[in-house]
């Protein structure tokens, strides 16, 4: 059974990629994931991991050389955030079109511009279709606990996908949680040895990686890619049950939290399903049955299960929560899929988008409870001439901003 | 003459209808079987054709040395040919033949 501790999201990263131990991890630091690198350096450094560490002079080399570590057959990790992660796009798509099981702790920070250093999900949205599996976590114990079970979803014979395990920047990742770490012992049992089916350095199978495929080929390698995705889904659920066998902590598409008789149902990714979880109390003691889902694993995108959740009889309206925006003037990429995933259902509630907490602007917990008393107001109406909400943005401050001189003066 | 393009499925990672199946690619579309380049036939890639006259070789073999392309056929430590299904033309045996040997000419493809 675990221990009780208390560490932040990146030393949570740092702690469980210590004990997975990785062969190789190829890494460039950049705020607000610098500390994962800085605590996993110190263990390599004081010799508590067999890992090669390979500094390396930006994310593009990090990433190209995690692809060429993993192609020779070793258990390859690295981390990254926001602009470190838009350096790597090229290579993402790699990594996953030569099907290598790198994983990969993202802290999610907004994309420049205007430069900013706080938590948005633009960086890890703008990878959403990468062929990269990516898992979102509420806490430093879901960092925790989703990065350990990303080696195996990654590693399985039938998936073979790399994995991006996210996490909110500063919020997450420099906030200081209670969580349970299990032995060093169950974690390395728990990935166990890393065996590749082929790879480059096996001299009695010579093999080539990363052949020019053209139109008679190109096609039906992507195809492959995109039924591993499919393949991935019972894999996340196994692994998941497995490590709830070994920890007793559960874990599946999304958490469902009082949605057993939700009328009004918030979607939200990361550390602000924690601050709804609290408007869900809070409202449920006013009387309102309100409920969250938060989803864990947004690619592959659950849809069926997430169509099944949200098409419940008793669900009256819905609104997701997105921190970052596709600018297409149809909302963020989350409310997308959710909204595209419930329209075959023969009934499904109507659907709201709030865009919120764009470059780590704070959401309030009264900001969560309006959303709330929106939804009361969409769910009487039915349906909405205005899906998209910027939650939280100031549209004009001067009048405010020249009373206050007046007073000064 | 018009230069022919690569016909339908006989050329390996050239255009034509899918050289295998999804289902049956291998994981990341990695290529299993080593040496399969002889597969791929680039002689048709060629503008200009080394042409090799046995009679002024002294079999020094600089163009096999020099060949990307793997090329010269050599038996024996003897030069007796030249590849024309891969090679491509590129002219560097031609031109690393010994001048006064000059046992290789480049002359015009007749369709290029």
């Amino acid at each position: 059974m675990g221990q009780k501790v208390a560490l932040t999201g990146n030393e949570a990263a740092a702690f469980a990629m210590r004990q997975i131990d990785p062969d190789v991890v190829a890494a460039y630091p950049i705020t607000p994931q610098t500390e994962i690198v800085q605590h996993f350096s110190s263990f390599v450094h004081d010799g508590r991991v067999r890992t090669e560490f390979v500094t390396v002079e930006s994310e593009h080399s990090a990433m190209s050389a995690c692809i060429g570590s993993a192609a020779a057959g070793a258990r390859t990790m690295t981390a990254t955030c926001s602009q470190g992660l838009a350096l790597m796009w090229e290579m993402l798509y790699i990594a996953s079109a030569f099907r290598l099981p790198l994983v990969m702790p993202v802290v999610n920070r907004a994309l420049s511009g205007p430069i900013n250093i706080h938590c948005d999900h633009s960086d890890a949205m703008g990878a959403r279709d990468s062929g990269w599996i990516q898992l979102y976590s509420e806490s430093a114990q879901e960092v925790y606990d989703n990065l350990i079970q990303a080696v195996r979803i990654a590693e399985h014979a039938q998936v073979h996908l790399p994995v991006m395990v996210c996490q909110d920047g500063f919020v997450t990742s420099h906030g200081l949680e209670n969580l349970e770490i299990e032995p060093d012992e169950a974690v390395r049992a728990f990935v166990g040895e890393y065996r590749p089916e082929y790879h480059l350095l096996d001299p009695e199978r010579p093999i080539t990686m990363g052949p020019l495929a053209l139109q008679n080929a190109y096609f039906e390698a992507r195809r492959q890619l995109a039924a591993a995705m499919h393949e991935a889904k019972p894999v996340i659920l196994a692994v998941a049950r497995e490590f709830e066998a070994l920890t007793g902590r559960s874990y599946g598409f999304f958490e469902a939290y009082r949605m057993a008789d939700a009328e009004l149902v918030a979607v939200a990714l990361n550390s602000t399903a924690g601050t709804l979880k609290e408007a869900v109390d809070e409202l449920r003691r006013q009387g309102t049955r309100a409920g969250l889902l938060k989803p864990r694993v947004f690619r592959p995108f659950p849809w069926e299960e997430m169509a099944d959740a949200l098409t419940r009889p008793g669900i009256r309206a819905v609104a997701v929560l997105d921190r970052a925006d596709t600018n297409s003037t149809l909302g963020g990429p989350l409310f997308n899929d959710v909204r595209a995933a419930l329209f075959d259902a023969g009934r499904r509630p109507p659907v709201k988008n709030y865009i919120y907490g764009l470059g780590g602007r704070d959401v309030s917990f009264a900001e969560l409870v309006s959303v709330f008393g929106d939804l009361r107001a969409t769910a009487r109406d039915g349906g909405t001439d205005t899906p998209v909400t910027y939650l939280g943005v100031q549209p004009r401050r001067s009048g405010e901003l020249a009373a206050a001189g007046t007073r000064r003066r | 003459m018009k230069r022919k393009l690569n016909g339908p499925a006989d050329r390996p990672g050239t255009a034509g209808p899918a050289v295998v199946g999804w289902q049956e690619m291998p994981r990341g579309c990695v290529i299993l079987n080593p040496g399969n380049a002889l597969e791929y036939q680039t002689g048709d890639w060629r503008s200009f054709r080394p042409v090799w006259d046995e009679n002024l070789c002294i079999h020094c073999l600089r163009c096999w040395i020099f060949c990307p392309d793997d090329s010269i056929v050599v038996r024996d430590g003897t030069m007796v040919g030249i590849d024309y299904d891969h090679c491509k033309g590129c002219g560097i045996c031609a031109r690393e033949c010994p001048p006064k040997v000059g046992a290789i000419e480049m002359q015009k493809e007749s369709g290029a």
